[in-house]
């Protein structure tokens, strides 16, 4: 019972990675970038939405959805000040600049409000435990699942069913070829750092919903370890990092619950660099080989 | 004749640095230097050495390391167990803490050989978590709280790691074996298909690098008091990097310079840290959007100003006939 009740609980902090993790495995698909200020885009969706519910006094759905159109906004903004310009640079030059905006994001609001932490209103949903053959469920966790169910289920029609998704794929298959059919490359692109951005922003109101205490800083963690779940599942592919999200909350659970709960934040790293190693593809991806 | 004309340039650094070295020691035998100035330009030598060993890694291999952090703590935490554990000298100390770092960086290394890019940069940035979580949690080096470490860090033992450090980097390149790593920064493939044994240049530009990172940690230990974990987190990696990137990529001197200014930079605003950690970021993004061959280069200093390299305290010895 208490393995079944630890899995409950990775499944719930798992679908908060697959969220975050779906932004950077889309951008990375589409500009070849590990967009590191995507954590810190999650830090701002959280506060938003802690800020629309303490200050505005609003429910949960508005608050989800004004942190997610903050944060579109915002993805799209740090997309076009920061990385369109660098679009053919080297891409250690990106990636540097990626570091840079993730730190100004971070300072920034430390500036601006303080280190200090926050704690979420535990009023915004209401906490009943489910009693379900043996194993205690806590209607928060269904309900964070069921959130991002609902979010990946959206993405995978607007990807699979819409014009801008279509537009998406042509331009990660082939930017060049997309731009001489006459797809828009540029806006196509800030579509996807906005669509990212809003479902981190969502996953940064379910974490702050989850967790309760959030701060500046909160998004470095979260980030990287929803970039290590990208990874997992195979950069660039959207069900590689849901399903990659959900193991990795699986796996860290399981740490915690065999009672190395000290480690858990190492079990994530470990798990990069050994599927980094032995399978760099990813369990969903393709071998690629290199040709000069 | 010949010789002394090509190793002119390299003895009159060495003269220089040595100059330098006793004008430092009389000044602060003198009392002249206080204590913070004497810490201001221990930290500035530590982060000098941070900085040339990274740039082996990154400005001359090619290879996008960004946990360089990780083996400054394999470093710090291997000597602090030495001198205050097992009672030994300082001097075993510094050279397991170079040795232990090697080993880490040994041991990042290998895998990390099927890696390129990205993916590199992220599994070198997985490895300084770990052992940064790994600190963490080992009570004998004392968890979350850290250890304390007497004072041992001498400006000698600065200069002597110093001077090390940038002779050793600046000749490996100019070296066959330094040829090869920037051949593999060049082109990897065209490399091998050279003949040139990637794979070996690659660990060896880790293991080097690594190295002298570990040294750096040893002086970082005994001159601070006290190590903790959240000393090694991966801001101190980006720190780093940011010497290297700054001064330019592949420029020994241009990241040498960018380490000594930005360690006086950091040192006025340390009573305002986010202010500081803003005016870093943006600069780099500056930096990057509009010089992304940062100060130098791939140029080094002495190919720019002939004489201003005296006028830099000798800190940029050795490197003068780098022309990577």
């Amino acid at each position: 019972m208490e393995l079944i009740q630890q899995l409950v609980n990775g499944i719930s902090l798992g679908s908060i990675y697959a969220l975050i993790a779906l932004g950077y495995t889309m951008v990375y698909g589409i500009v070849r970038l590990i967009n590191f200020a995507h954590g810190d885009v999650f830090m701002i969706g959280s506060f938003v939405g802690f800020y629309a519910v303490t200050m505005l006094h609003v429910g949960f759905v508005p608050a989800l959805l004004l942190a997610m159109a903050s944060c579109a906004v915002l993805g799209m903004i740090i997309e076009r000040i920061a990385y369109k310009p660098l679009r053919n640079a080297a891409r250690i030059a990106v990636l540097i600049t990626a570091i840079g905006v993730s730190l100004l994001i971070e300072y920034v609001t430390i500036y601006l409000r303080g280190a200090q932490p926050e704690a979420y209103p535990s009023t915004l949903m209401p906490d009943r435990n489910l009693e379900l053959f043996g194993v205690v469920i806590s209607s928060q966790s269904l309900f964070i699942l069921g959130t991002s169910l609902v979010l990946m289920v959206l993405l995978q029609f607007i990807v699979h069913r819409t014009k801008i998704g279509k537009a998406m794929r042509a331009v990660s298959h082939d930017a060049e070829a997309a731009r001489l059919m006459g797809i828009n490359v540029d806006n196509t692109i800030s579509a996807t750092f906005a669509i990212g951005s809003a479902l981190a922003g969502a996953a940064g109101v379910i974490f702050g919903i989850y967790y309760t205490k959030i701060e500046p800083l909160m998004g470095i963690l979260p980030g990287l370890k929803a970039f290590v779940a990208a990874v997992l599942g195979g950069i660039g592919i959207i069900p590689g990092a849901m399903v990659g999200g959900l193991l990795l909350g699986v796996i860290e659970s399981l740490v915690s619950g065999l009672g190395y709960s000290l480690w858990r934040d190492g079990a994530a790293f470990v798990i990069l660099i050994l599927i980094l190693i032995f399978r760099p593809a990813g369990l969903f991806g393709k071998n690629v080989r290199e040709k000069v | 004749m010949a010789t002394w004309k090509r190793t002119r340039g390299f003895w009159v650094s060495v003269i220089l640095a040595f100059a330098f070295f006793a004008v430092v020691e009389w000044l602060i035998a003198s009392g002249t230097l206080n204590v913070f100035y004497v810490n201001t330009l221990f930290f500035m030598a530590i982060n000098v050495m941070l900085a040339a060993s990274l740039h082996l890694i990154i400005g001359i291999t090619g290879q996008f390391s960004i946990g360089h952090a990780g083996f400054f703590a394999v470093g710090a935490y291997a000597s602090a167990v030495m001198t205050m554990k097992l009672q030994l000298p300082f001097a075993v100390g510094v050279l397991t803490a170079g040795v232990a770092a090697a080993l880490a960086g040994l041991i990042i290394g290998v895998p990390s050989l099927r890696l390129k890019g990205d993916y590199l940069a992220i599994a070198t940035l997985g490895f300084g978590e770990i052992v940064r979580i790994a600190l963490l949690n080992i009570d004998y080096v004392g968890g979350a709280s850290g250890m304390t470490v007497t004072h041992m860090t001498t400006w000698p033992w600065v200069f002597a790691c110093l001077f090390a450090t940038i002779l050793v980097i600046a000749n490996f390149t100019n070296s066959t074996h330094g040829r090869a790593c920037i051949s593999i920064r060049e082109d990897e493939i065209a490399a091998d298909a050279m003949g040139i044994n990637t794979t070996y240049y690659k660990v060896a530009a880790f293991v080097i690098g690594s190295f002298f990172a570990g040294i750096a940690g040893a002086l970082y230990a005994h001159h601070f008091y006290i190590i903790q974990p959240s000393n090694f987190g991966f801001l101190k990696s980006f720190d780093i990097l940011i010497f290297v990137v700054l001064g330019g990529l592949g420029s020994l001197s241009g990241a040498v310079v960018a380490a000594v200014l930005l360690t006086i930079v950091s040192t006025f605003l340390q009573n305002y840290p986010e202010t500081r950690m803003i005016i870093y970021s943006i600069v780099l993004i500056l930096v990057m959007l509009y010089r992304p061959t940062g100060l130098m280069g791939t140029k080094e200093l002495s190919s720019l100003f002939k004489w201003r390299k005296a006028a830099q305290g000798g800190m940029n010895h050795g490197g003068k006939n780098t022309v990577a």
